[in-house]
């Protein structure tokens, strides 16, 4: 029997290979590709490569009316739908001067953290069965469920809202809906503390997001990183409390903030936040005030001439919008910064040296939302 | 308005531009009477003059002759009665460095450089401890520039400072500064794509968003899908 002899090729310690992880992969929840080279199973680089569910999102802002440009800024991340649209009807409410009635400004902060938790929820699980726990996606699903409940009877729709209207919201909450927002936060107060015996305590999940994938405060300036991301890195800062706006300056909230630096306190940051929101939803609840809904504005929408900018919070970060007017009924020029793009653009470097199976718990961390990359 | 933003509003002060051409009102004198002729100008014009502070309640220099069509509705539905007041002293021009209320603008500070010094000008806010917020263009074709808008943040002070340099647009070159904030490294390649603005120093232009085989750039205003 003849076996062929092998052949030393080069330094095999000193030898790379390249693969794709994507663009059609779980892990990457969405269509998002990742040039890896790879040295065994460690990681030399990784090159994101976005850009397959481009729309070119802000091309069709300088096309089309303000009101008609709505609907598109709920279709960016398609999880945090409410915030987003906060902060295209914020942008042209603070250029055109626009009042916003008290209660419509309830109303969005209620609906707008309601979203943002079960934003939280689905990326929760997400993670979690990124690193193989199946189970939690189902509970955050049916917990999720029931905020989709609430905000379908008012919107109408399940996921891209467009609820919010320039000057206030297009149809009003009844009672039944404060009363299921009220009954919400005690369940999900509950449903908070199974979690944390479920996953938050669990030595597999911790064992597999304890340490790993550090990102610097330092590198979060660098990279403009923002949300719990940010806020994981030890860095103390959330747009509703450092350019507040609506009405969260009424409002008796905390800011999350961990200073480990890893995926376990983006992780953490997340559950708290899930509390915080909670918070924010009861007081809201409970001083919601009578009266309309919807400013005064006119029928004709045109901005002064210049440029204006409006940041909110979204479930993943900061999320702001420029637009810049020329007088005319579409805008000049929409630009959209948004978090995950910032977040995704230092994985790059925050991913050196490590193992493949770690990198899609980092990824995991920064919880990404590819349309919200690409736009 | 904190002291900090006037300490940096001095130290942008050399890096900024002699000469500020006024964008955005600029603009609209010269397309607003050419494309739309039959848009009911003489309806609007007798409004415009009372409605037009309505409107500018603002910083932004609005030229009385600017904005014609927007005039009648907020002028009735608004305010008619203060709006022949402030009519009569025209905003001022925007200054190359210009201190905004946070309220109006969303910003604090806003700085048009000179090209050559948005490098520097980065250096002025990595110094300050400033984040990288953004990096986008903008185009104007009628005065034949390409605009880049850099965005910062700080983490501890919530302040906000952009600033803007002007270029070509038929020579569309600018220094990167992702080797000061590696962050913009993502921001210029896809202003790259979508400007076809050529940032010298870039480690990688190919096209980010776009089709690798793209050699078009959306955002350009004459471009035809």
């Amino acid at each position: 029997m003849n076996i062929p002899q092998l052949i030393p090729v080069g330094d095999p310690s000193a030898e790379t290979f390249t693969i794709n992880l994507g663009p059609q992969h779980p892990a990457t929840h969405g269509v998002l590709r990742v040039k890896l080279e790879m040295d065994g199973e460690f990681i030399v680089n990784a090159q994101p490569v976005p850009g397959y569910i481009h729309r070119m999102h802000e091309k069709m802002g300088e096309n089309r009316t303000y009101a008609q440009y709505l609907p598109n800024t709920s279709r960016i991340d398609y999880l945090s739908a409410m915030t987003y649209t906060h902060a295209f009807v914020g942008a042209v409410e603070k250029a055109a001067k626009i009042e916003v009635p008290l209660r419509a400004e309830y109303i969005r902060v209620i609906t707008s953290e309601l979203n943002r938790i079960s934003s939280h929820l689905v990326g929760w699980g997400a993670w979690i069965m990124d690193l193989g726990g199946f189970t939690p996606i189902l509970y955050a699903f049916d917990d999720r469920e029931k905020i989709l409940d609430l905000l379908e009877a008012i919107t109408g729709s399940r996921l891209t809202y467009c609820y919010y209207r320039f000057g206030g919201v297009c149809d009003d909450v009844d009672q039944t809906f404060i009363d299921g927002c009220k009954a919400f936060v005690p369940y999900m107060r509950e449903r908070m503390k199974m979690y944390k015996k479920l996953v938050t305590g669990n030595i597999i999940f911790r064992k597999r997001v304890e340490g790993i994938g550090p990102i610097s405060a330092e590198m979060c300036r660098k990279y403009g990183a923002c949300g719990p991301v940010l806020r994981g890195s030890g860095v103390n800062y959330d747009v509703r409390k450092a350019e507040p706006y609506s009405i969260y300056n009424q409002f008796d909230f905390d800011i999350p903030v961990y200073q480990e630096c890893d995926s376990l306190a983006r992780y953490l940051v997340r559950m708290d936040e899930i509390e915080q929101s909670l918070r924010i939803i009861e007081q809201a609840c409970a001083k919601i005030p009578e009266g309309p809904f919807q400013g005064k504005v006119p029928r004709i929408l045109k901005l002064p001439v210049g440029d204006t900018c409006f940041a909110t919070e979204c479930g993943r970060g900061r999320l702001l919008v420029r637009i810049t007017s020329d007088g005319k009924e579409e805008a000049y020029r929409i630009r959209l910064r948004t978090p995950c793009f910032t977040n995704l653009s230092l994985f790059e470097e925050a991913s050196q040296g490590m193992m493949l199976a770690d990198a899609i718990s980092l990824m995991a961390s920064l919880d990404l939302v590819i349309p919200d990359i690409d736009r | 308005m904190s002291s900090s933003i006037e300490q940096l509003a001095k130290e942008f002060a050399p890096l900024a531009v002699k000469e500020m051409v006024q964008l955005p009102p600029a603009l609209v004198p010269k397309p607003a009477p050419a494309p739309k002729p039959a848009a009911a100008p003489a309806a609007a014009k007798p409004a415009a003059v009372p409605a037009d502070p309505s409107v500018v309640g603002r910083v932004i220099p609005n030229p009385p002759s600017v904005a014609p069509t927007p005039a009648p509705k907020p002028a009735v539905a608004a305010a008619p009665k203060p709006a022949p007041a402030p009519a009569a002293p025209p905003p001022p021009p925007p200054k190359p460095v210009q201190i905004w209320k946070f309220e109006d603008k969303g910003l604090h500070l806003e700085v048009t450089v000179e090209p050559a010094n948005v490098v520097a000008a980065a250096e002025i806010m990595d110094r300050h401890g400033f984040a990288i917020d953004a990096v986008t263009g903008m185009d104007w074709p009628t005065q034949g520039l390409l605009e880049v808008i850099y965005d910062f943040l700080h983490f501890q002070t919530g302040e906000r400072v952009a600033y803007r340099a002007r270029i070509a647009r038929n020579d569309p070159k600018i220094a990167t500064i992702s080797k000061v904030f590696p962050g913009a490294d993502w921001h210029e390649r896809e202003t790259h794509d979508f400007f076809g603005i050529n940032f010298v120093g870039h480690r990688d232009l190919s096209p980010f968003m776009l089709p690798d085989d793209a050699t078009y750039h959306p955002l350009l205003k004459d471009f035809k899908a």
